[in-house]
Protein backbone atom coordinates (compact mmCIF):
# COMPACT_ATOMS: atom_id res chain seq x y z
CA UNK A 1 0.00 0.00 0.00
CA UNK A 2 1.13 3.68 -0.55
CA UNK A 3 1.33 6.33 2.01
CA UNK A 4 2.24 9.64 0.73
CA UNK A 5 4.52 11.90 2.86
CA UNK A 6 4.15 15.42 2.49
CA UNK A 7 7.62 16.90 3.33
CA UNK A 8 8.05 20.84 5.08
CA UNK A 9 9.49 23.46 3.37
CA UNK A 10 12.27 24.07 5.17
CA UNK A 11 13.40 20.17 5.03
CA UNK A 12 13.09 19.75 1.41
CA UNK A 13 16.60 20.52 0.91
CA UNK A 14 17.27 17.22 2.48
CA UNK A 15 15.11 15.17 0.14
CA UNK A 16 15.97 16.91 -3.02
CA UNK A 17 13.30 19.44 -3.29
CA UNK A 18 10.54 17.50 -3.07
CA UNK A 19 7.63 18.63 -1.86
CA UNK A 20 6.72 14.72 -0.79
CA UNK A 21 7.57 11.51 -1.22
CA UNK A 22 5.30 8.21 -1.44
CA UNK A 23 6.03 4.69 0.83
CA UNK A 24 4.65 1.43 0.59
CA UNK A 25 4.19 1.34 4.66
CA UNK A 26 1.95 -0.62 7.27
CA UNK A 27 2.41 2.26 9.47
CA UNK A 28 3.08 5.85 10.05
CA UNK A 29 6.84 4.52 12.03
CA UNK A 30 7.37 2.27 8.37
CA UNK A 31 6.53 5.44 6.20
CA UNK A 32 8.62 8.02 8.15
CA UNK A 33 11.41 5.05 8.03
CA UNK A 34 11.10 4.94 4.57
CA UNK A 35 11.52 8.65 3.84
CA UNK A 36 14.49 9.37 6.75
CA UNK A 37 15.90 5.67 4.65
CA UNK A 38 15.87 7.39 1.49
CA UNK A 39 16.77 10.49 2.72
CA UNK A 40 18.94 10.31 5.57
CA UNK A 41 20.02 14.11 5.69
CA UNK A 42 16.64 14.31 7.18
CA UNK A 43 16.39 12.14 10.00
CA UNK A 44 18.72 14.63 12.79
CA UNK A 45 15.95 17.25 11.95
CA UNK A 46 13.30 14.63 13.00
CA UNK A 47 14.72 12.38 15.60
CA UNK A 48 16.45 12.91 18.58
CA UNK A 49 20.46 10.87 18.62
CA UNK A 50 18.37 8.17 20.81
CA UNK A 51 15.90 7.85 17.88
CA UNK A 52 12.61 9.24 19.37
CA UNK A 53 10.71 11.93 17.23
CA UNK A 54 11.54 15.67 18.22
CA UNK A 55 9.27 17.20 21.08
CA UNK A 56 8.27 19.87 18.77
CA UNK A 57 7.68 17.56 15.70
CA UNK A 58 4.51 16.44 15.05
CA UNK A 59 3.02 13.52 12.95
CA UNK A 60 -0.34 14.04 11.25
CA UNK A 61 -2.05 10.70 9.56
CA UNK A 62 -4.67 12.73 7.70
CA UNK A 63 -5.60 15.21 9.81
CA UNK A 64 -4.91 13.59 13.43
CA UNK A 65 -2.67 14.11 15.15
CA UNK A 66 -0.60 10.69 15.77
CA UNK A 67 -0.07 11.10 19.70
CA UNK A 68 -3.53 10.38 19.92
CA UNK A 69 -3.67 7.68 18.15
CA UNK A 70 -0.95 4.66 17.91
CA UNK A 71 2.10 7.21 17.57
CA UNK A 72 4.25 5.77 15.39
CA UNK A 73 2.64 2.41 15.71
CA UNK A 74 -0.66 3.91 14.07
CA UNK A 75 -1.83 1.66 10.79
CA UNK A 76 -2.09 3.53 7.71
CA UNK A 77 -3.91 2.25 4.51
CA UNK A 78 -3.54 3.16 0.50
CA UNK A 79 -3.95 6.71 -0.19
CA UNK A 80 -3.33 8.15 2.91
CA UNK A 81 -1.03 11.04 4.00
CA UNK A 82 1.13 11.72 6.46
CA UNK A 83 1.98 15.50 7.01
CA UNK A 84 5.10 16.66 9.44
CA UNK A 85 4.25 19.97 10.91
CA UNK A 86 6.64 21.76 13.62
CA UNK A 87 5.32 23.60 17.46
CA UNK A 88 7.60 27.00 17.12
CA UNK A 89 9.47 27.00 20.41
CA UNK A 90 12.27 28.67 21.87
CA UNK A 91 13.51 31.13 24.73
CA UNK A 92 16.31 33.03 26.09
CA UNK A 93 18.38 31.36 28.57
CA UNK A 94 18.45 27.68 30.45
CA UNK A 95 15.71 27.35 33.40
CA UNK B 1 32.39 29.64 -1.74
CA UNK B 2 31.79 31.92 0.87
CA UNK B 3 27.85 32.55 1.78
CA UNK B 4 26.00 35.33 3.36
CA UNK B 5 22.47 34.93 4.83
CA UNK B 6 20.40 38.01 4.20
CA UNK B 7 16.98 38.45 5.30
CA UNK B 8 14.89 41.91 4.03
CA UNK B 9 12.59 43.53 6.38
CA UNK B 10 11.27 47.28 6.02
CA UNK B 11 11.69 49.69 8.92
CA UNK B 12 8.07 49.30 8.98
CA UNK B 13 7.96 45.48 10.28
CA UNK B 14 10.76 45.42 12.20
CA UNK B 15 9.39 48.31 14.22
CA UNK B 16 6.00 46.28 14.86
CA UNK B 17 8.29 43.22 15.79
CA UNK B 18 10.14 45.52 18.58
CA UNK B 19 6.66 46.94 19.71
CA UNK B 20 4.83 43.22 19.90
CA UNK B 21 8.03 42.51 22.56
CA UNK B 22 7.60 45.36 24.32
CA UNK B 23 3.62 45.09 24.59
CA UNK B 24 4.08 41.15 26.37
CA UNK B 25 7.08 42.59 28.36
CA UNK B 26 8.65 41.01 30.84
CA UNK B 27 7.07 37.79 28.77
CA UNK B 28 8.65 36.48 25.18
CA UNK B 29 6.26 37.20 22.06
CA UNK B 30 6.32 35.33 19.40
CA UNK B 31 4.99 35.19 15.59
CA UNK B 32 5.85 34.07 12.18
CA UNK B 33 7.69 36.27 9.21
CA UNK B 34 5.57 35.75 6.05
CA UNK B 35 7.02 36.09 2.67
CA UNK B 36 9.18 35.07 -0.03
CA UNK B 37 12.36 33.43 -0.14
CA UNK B 38 14.42 34.34 -3.13
CA UNK B 39 16.84 31.63 -3.22
CA UNK B 40 20.44 31.72 -4.38
CA UNK B 41 21.28 35.07 -6.31
CA UNK B 42 24.52 36.21 -7.30
CA UNK B 43 25.93 38.81 -5.28
CA UNK B 44 26.93 41.64 -7.98
CA UNK B 45 29.92 42.88 -5.15
CA UNK B 46 33.26 42.74 -5.96
CA UNK B 47 33.90 39.10 -5.03
CA UNK B 48 31.96 36.81 -7.48
CA UNK B 49 32.74 33.48 -5.35
CA UNK B 50 30.40 34.88 -2.82
CA UNK B 51 26.57 34.57 -2.83
CA UNK B 52 23.56 35.65 -0.87
CA UNK B 53 20.59 33.82 0.30
CA UNK B 54 18.24 36.32 0.08
CA UNK B 55 14.70 36.22 1.50
CA UNK B 56 12.71 38.96 2.48
CA UNK B 57 9.41 39.76 4.39
CA UNK B 58 6.72 40.82 3.79
CA UNK B 59 4.32 40.15 6.59
CA UNK B 60 3.89 39.44 10.07
CA UNK B 61 1.66 36.75 11.65
CA UNK B 62 1.91 37.73 15.58
CA UNK B 63 0.82 34.69 17.81
CA UNK B 64 0.13 33.89 21.32
CA UNK B 65 2.80 32.83 23.37
CA UNK B 66 0.92 29.13 24.86
CA UNK B 67 3.70 28.99 26.99
CA UNK B 68 1.67 29.96 30.51
CA UNK B 69 3.91 28.03 32.59
CA UNK B 70 7.38 30.04 32.19
CA UNK B 71 6.83 32.63 29.54
CA UNK B 72 9.03 35.33 30.63
CA UNK B 73 12.01 32.70 29.31
CA UNK B 74 10.07 30.61 26.79
CA UNK B 75 7.60 30.77 24.26
CA UNK B 76 5.99 27.94 22.52
CA UNK B 77 4.07 28.02 19.23
CA UNK B 78 1.22 24.72 18.66
CA UNK B 79 1.34 22.92 15.24
CA UNK B 80 -2.25 24.61 14.53
CA UNK B 81 -0.94 27.92 15.22
CA UNK B 82 1.46 26.69 12.80
CA UNK B 83 -0.56 25.85 9.79
CA UNK B 84 -2.96 29.05 10.53
CA UNK B 85 0.30 30.68 9.97
CA UNK B 86 0.68 28.46 6.75
CA UNK B 87 -2.87 28.98 5.73
CA UNK B 88 -2.31 32.85 6.09
CA UNK B 89 0.34 33.03 4.14
CA UNK B 90 -0.69 31.03 1.19
CA UNK B 91 -4.01 33.31 1.32
CA UNK B 92 -1.25 36.00 1.14
CA UNK B 93 0.68 34.40 -2.06
CA UNK B 94 3.33 33.94 0.37
CA UNK B 95 5.06 31.44 2.51
CA UNK B 96 6.14 31.28 6.43
CA UNK B 97 10.22 31.74 5.99
CA UNK B 98 10.64 32.35 9.73
CA UNK B 99 9.44 33.48 13.48
CA UNK B 100 10.06 35.95 15.67
CA UNK B 101 10.56 36.19 19.53
CA UNK B 102 11.74 38.27 22.43
CA UNK B 103 14.20 37.57 24.67
CA UNK B 104 12.61 40.25 27.48
CA UNK B 105 15.99 41.22 29.57
CA UNK B 106 18.31 38.76 28.10
CA UNK B 107 20.57 39.60 24.73
CA UNK B 108 19.45 38.84 21.43
CA UNK B 109 21.58 35.37 20.72
CA UNK B 110 19.53 32.05 20.30
CA UNK B 111 20.50 29.62 23.00
CA UNK B 112 20.75 26.36 23.47
CA UNK B 113 16.77 26.23 23.77
CA UNK B 114 16.08 27.86 20.84
CA UNK B 115 18.78 25.42 19.06
CA UNK B 116 17.40 22.30 20.00
CA UNK B 117 14.03 23.38 19.27
CA UNK B 118 14.43 24.71 15.73
CA UNK B 119 14.80 23.82 12.15
CA UNK B 120 16.81 24.44 9.03
CA UNK B 121 16.47 26.79 6.42
CA UNK B 122 13.87 29.07 8.49
CA UNK B 123 14.94 32.88 9.61
CA UNK B 124 14.92 33.12 13.45
CA UNK B 125 14.57 36.65 14.17
CA UNK B 126 15.32 37.63 18.04
CA UNK B 127 14.31 41.21 19.67
CA UNK B 128 16.26 41.94 22.95
CA UNK B 129 13.97 44.13 25.19
CA UNK B 130 15.78 45.20 28.45
CA UNK B 131 13.14 46.45 30.87
CA UNK B 132 10.74 47.52 28.65
CA UNK B 133 13.01 48.68 26.06
CA UNK B 134 13.73 47.35 22.52
CA UNK B 135 17.27 47.15 21.78
CA UNK B 136 19.15 45.02 19.37
CA UNK B 137 17.64 42.79 16.84
CA UNK B 138 19.03 39.91 15.26
CA UNK B 139 18.27 37.11 12.73
CA UNK B 140 19.86 33.43 12.66
CA UNK B 141 19.56 29.83 10.81
CA UNK B 142 20.08 26.69 12.27
CA UNK B 143 23.03 25.12 10.75
CA UNK B 144 22.36 21.88 9.27
CA UNK B 145 24.34 19.67 11.53
CA UNK B 146 22.17 21.21 13.96
CA UNK B 147 25.47 22.67 15.87
CA UNK B 148 24.57 25.96 16.07
CA UNK B 149 23.39 28.76 14.46
CA UNK B 150 24.66 31.54 11.75
CA UNK B 151 23.84 34.74 12.12
CA UNK B 152 22.05 36.33 9.10
CA UNK B 153 22.44 39.76 7.82
CA UNK B 154 18.72 41.95 8.40
CA UNK B 155 18.86 44.13 5.21
CA UNK B 156 16.22 47.14 5.56
CA UNK B 157 13.65 47.76 2.35
CA UNK B 158 12.09 50.06 1.31
CA UNK B 159 8.80 48.83 0.77
CA UNK B 160 6.46 45.89 2.45
CA UNK B 161 3.44 44.22 1.36
CA UNK B 162 0.27 45.42 2.67
CA UNK B 163 0.17 43.66 6.32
Amino acid sequence: MSVKVMIPTPLRAYAGKRDSAEFSAATVGEALSGLTSQFAELRKHLYTEDGKLRAFVNVYLNDEDIRYLAKENTPTKDGDTISIIPSIAGGSFAR
Amino acid sequence: MSEVLEVGISAELAQKIREHGVETYPYECCGALLGRDLGLTENAVADKKSHSVSREVLSLFPLVNRRDDSPRNRFSVTADDVRDAEKTASAQGLEVIGWYHSHPDHPARPSDYDRDHAWPWYSYIIVSVHTGVPQDMTSWRLKDDRSGFLEEKIAPMKVSAAN
